[in-house]
């Protein structure tokens, strides 16, 4: 059976033919589908982890009980799992284990475009890269073979269009191998001396590996018409080339990142006059080639920065582009927004009212720093508004500290905020944490967490006390305000940051697009009383536009959450 | 067969993912080869979104770049023009008359741009615009507007009203479907 099927759900499928039994992954764009999509097959137990660290060490144990397992994360989430990555690399697996990340060159929703190929190469794991859906399913299933016969762990690098496109998929049947059961071994305690030994047998491993590299059909050869050129590429930009070139020039396609073969390169150089390596971000293969004396131009030609395209490739060679046209018209921009009744927006305008200096951190409420509400002054990653607030209060003192917040979500409080606020409360800066706890994890299209009280499949779960974990943690200040009402939140965030001593206000209201919240009527202005005097505007909310000097909210739009109103100075807008 | 490359443009939570995958399901039947792309994330909460649909014999690239689009379809006047440079010399928009307010007109800081599907047909695109909201509305929900402009963009094409009803079945949750059906006429007769 035929089905087309976006890269991530072709993933799970891949997985669940294998036999996959379980997954634990945390949500980040665009990885976040291949575990939804698992998830739907009664045969895998899916979880999100509280982070990636956490779900790849829950993958790596449930192997050791027997089972073909799986963890899937973002690039950067690969960052905060790098620690049991480099150490599962030396214990290896007797049960297949797939670690799934996908990167995102284009960054389109994301703070960096960091190539994980690298990860594979310094932890020293095979990585595999399919180039569409078909090879996301076929992939994912070579990737448990490889797994156990080589007693490793294996990467499955995905990025943004390979993850969110999609194309035609092969079903078949699901088949769950023998596995091997417990049996308890020394050489999984990695204690110094098992490690270094470990780490020969690791050594050992990849060379068997790059014997893998050479024979196998993951790499293969497709003849061109021209041998001018030959071109070696993979994933997404094997698809560009095709595009441009179609069967002109013979291709090396890569299917397997790592570790790269030598022979099967040099043997594809010979039948060419000039080699060209077309990769996204980093010149990885390029490098590779360089290393085993085959002459090639890779970066020299194409960028290093952003996601390819068959145009990006046709600019980069100049080869002529399609014929396009452009209106005669100044087209504004149109970039993301919090939504209509979004519980952040009443928070960030007051955080800019105050003239606050906000510690910013990963999810929808990223959003609080464009304009209007350009309210926030750094992001970095997962949970370091509050440890980038700490730093910064212990270094400015404490009247400086008065000015500053720290904003976080619930999710990614429990994915890595919590680790900064033992270190405010345990060496004891004057900072005030804004836990925003929409009760779910947003902007990955809503995923529950370990506050919000259910499990990934929507069954009642343990729900963390947010209130009483922030006090066992040394917090005596803990408060929570309903960010809907203007007038309370603005005084706990003035008391807060006054107080001289660590605090945290939990700002509790539900993302509005959850399917469970009721909205309220939507708002309407009463024309003949506004005055245009824009006070409303100054909060960004997509309902509300300006027409004939006066405020109009759109009726299809509003939730009802009244932040304009408690604006409003005379009263014009109404139920 | 020639590859045919659509583009479905529109702003965040109108529904544009939605418009693909029908589109999807109805090639795949045809047997012929189809790639969507589309993107999730932070683009969906009110930004500018595109997905892309290319079928033919063989699709290489989900991607579509500029001048290379046989149809786009846009949800929202100052899109379609925003993705204009993305459509094919002689190319077809089809789109919905209504304007969304971006952020930076909300704010003051620019001005949503006169007569712009005007502008853009001025450049000699065809552009097929009306009004779906309306027709979406008398379907029955103001959501229905992705299918009402598939119903439009179905006179473009040579499949037939059951196809058409047979992807969308495939993708409308069962409770809609009686709806979207609606929505889909109303475009078609527009």
């Amino acid at each position: 059976m035929k089905k087309l099927m976006l890269g991530n759900e072709a993933v799970a499928r891949g997985l669940y033919e294998a036999g996959c039994s379980y997954i634990s992954s945390y949500p980040g764009t665009p990885s976040t589908e291949i575990t939804e999509s698992a998830s739907k097959y009664p045969e895998i137990h899916c979880e999100w982890a509280p982070n990636e660290k956490v779900a790849m060490e829950s993958a790596h144990g449930a192997t050791l009980a027997g089972k073909r397992t799986a963890c899937a994360m973002k690039h950067v989430g690969q960052n905060v799992a790098a620690d049991p990555l480099f150490t599962i690399s030396y214990i290896g697996v007797d049960n297949g284990m797939v670690i799934c990340v996908a990167d995102y060159p284009g960054l389109h929703s994301s703070q960096n475009e960091q190539d994980s190929r690298h990860y594979a190469i310094a932890a020293k794991l095979p990585m595999l890269e399919p180039s569409d859906s078909g090879e996301c399913r076929d992939f994912a299933k070579i990737a448990y073979d490889l797994s156990e016969k080589y007693h490793t762990a294996v990467m499955l690098k995905l990025c943004t269009r390979i993850s969110h496109a999609q194309s035609i998929v092969e079903l078949g049947e699901r088949a769950v191998p023998d596995s091997v059961p417990y049996e308890k071994k020394f050489s999984r305690v990695m204690l110094p001396v098992n490690a270094k030994k470990a780490h020969y047998a690791v050594e050992e491993r990849m060379k068997a590996l790059l014997e893998y590299a050479e024979e196998t059909p993951l790499n293969r050869v497709e003849e061109g018409t021209d041998h001018s050129i030959g071109i070696i590429t993979g994933s997404t930009c094997y698809q560009y080339t095709k595009e441009v070139f179609g069967d002109k020039y013979p291709v090396l396609k890569l299917g397997m990142s790592n570790p790269l073969p030598v022979k099967k390169i040099q043997d594809f150089a010979k039948i060419v006059d000039r080699v060209l390596v077309i990769e996204e971000l980093d010149p990885i293969i390029e490098i590779h080639c360089k290393a085993i004396g085959v002459p090639v131009e890779g970066k020299s030609i194409f960028p290093m920065v952003d996601e390819f395209s068959q145009r990006v490739i046709r600019e980069s060679m100049g080869i002529t582009q399609p014929e396009s046209a452009e209106a005669d018209a100044v087209i504004p921009g149109r970039p993301p927004a919090m939504c209509s009744g979004c519980p952040h927006r009443g928070i960030f305008y007051l955080l800019k009212k105050h003239n606050l200096r906000v510690f910013g951190d990963i999810g929808c409420y990223t959003l609080g720093a464009t304009p209007p509400l350009s309210a926030m002054d750094v992001s970095v990653c997962m949970g370091a508004s509050l440890s980038g607030m700490h730093g910064f209060n212990k270094a400015a003192g404490t009247e400086m500290s008065k000015k500053s917040v720290g904003v976080i979500g619930d999710s990614t409080f429990m994915h890595s905020g919590m680790t900064g606020l033992a270190d405010i409360a345990y060496n004891n800066s004057n900072s005030t944490v804004i836990i925003l706890d929409n009760s779910i994890t947003g902007m990955t299209g809503h995923q529950q967490n370990p506050t919000s009280g259910y499990d990934l499949y929507g069954n009642p779960a343990t729900k963390i006390d947010l209130e009483a974990l922030c006090r066992a943690m040394g917090i005596k200040r803990v408060r929570v305000i309903d960010p809907y009402n203007l007038a309370e939140s603005e005084k706990a965030i003035l008391e807060e940051t006054e107080a001289e001593e660590p605090s945290v206000i939990i700002a509790r209201r539900p993302c509005a697009l959850l399917k469970t919240v009721k909205h309220n009527p939507p708002l309407h202005v009463e024309k003949d009383t506004c005055v245009g005097c824009r006070s409303c505007m100054k909060i960004g909310c997509p309902s509300l536009s300006f027409r004939d000097k006066k405020a109009v909210i759109d009726q299809t739009l509003c939730a009802g959450c009244g932040v304009c109103q408690e604006l409003c100075p005379i009263g014009a807008i109404q139920e | 067969m020639k590859t045919t490359s659509i583009m479905i443009v529109g702003v965040g939570g109108q529904g544009t993912l939605l418009a693909s995958r029908v589109l999807g399901q109805l090639v795949l039947h045809k047997g012929v080869d189809v790639k969507l792309s589309e993107v999730h994330g932070m683009s969906q909460r009110g930004g500018s979104v595109v997905t892309y649909v290319r079928f033919g014999d063989k699709v290489y690239s989900p991607l579509v770049e500029k001048g290379e689009a046989d149809y786009i379809i846009s949800f929202e006047a100052l899109e379609a023009a925003r993705w204009l440079p993305y459509l094919k010399k002689g190319g077809q928009i089809v789109t919905n008359t209504q304007q969304i307010d971006p952020m930076p007109v909300i704010t003051g800081a620019a001005e949503y741009p006169d007569e712009i599907l005007k502008k853009a047909a001025d450049t000699g695109a065809k552009v097929d615009a009306f009004d779906c909201l309306t027709l979406a509305e008398q379907a029955g929900s103001s959501k229905a507007v992705n299918i009402v402009l598939l119903g439009r963009l179905s006179k473009y094409f040579d499949f037939t009203d059951e196809e058409w009803m047979d992807a969308l079945t495939a993708c409308v949750p069962a409770k809609f479907l009686e709806m979207n059906k609606k929505a889909f006429e109303l475009g078609k007769n527009a």
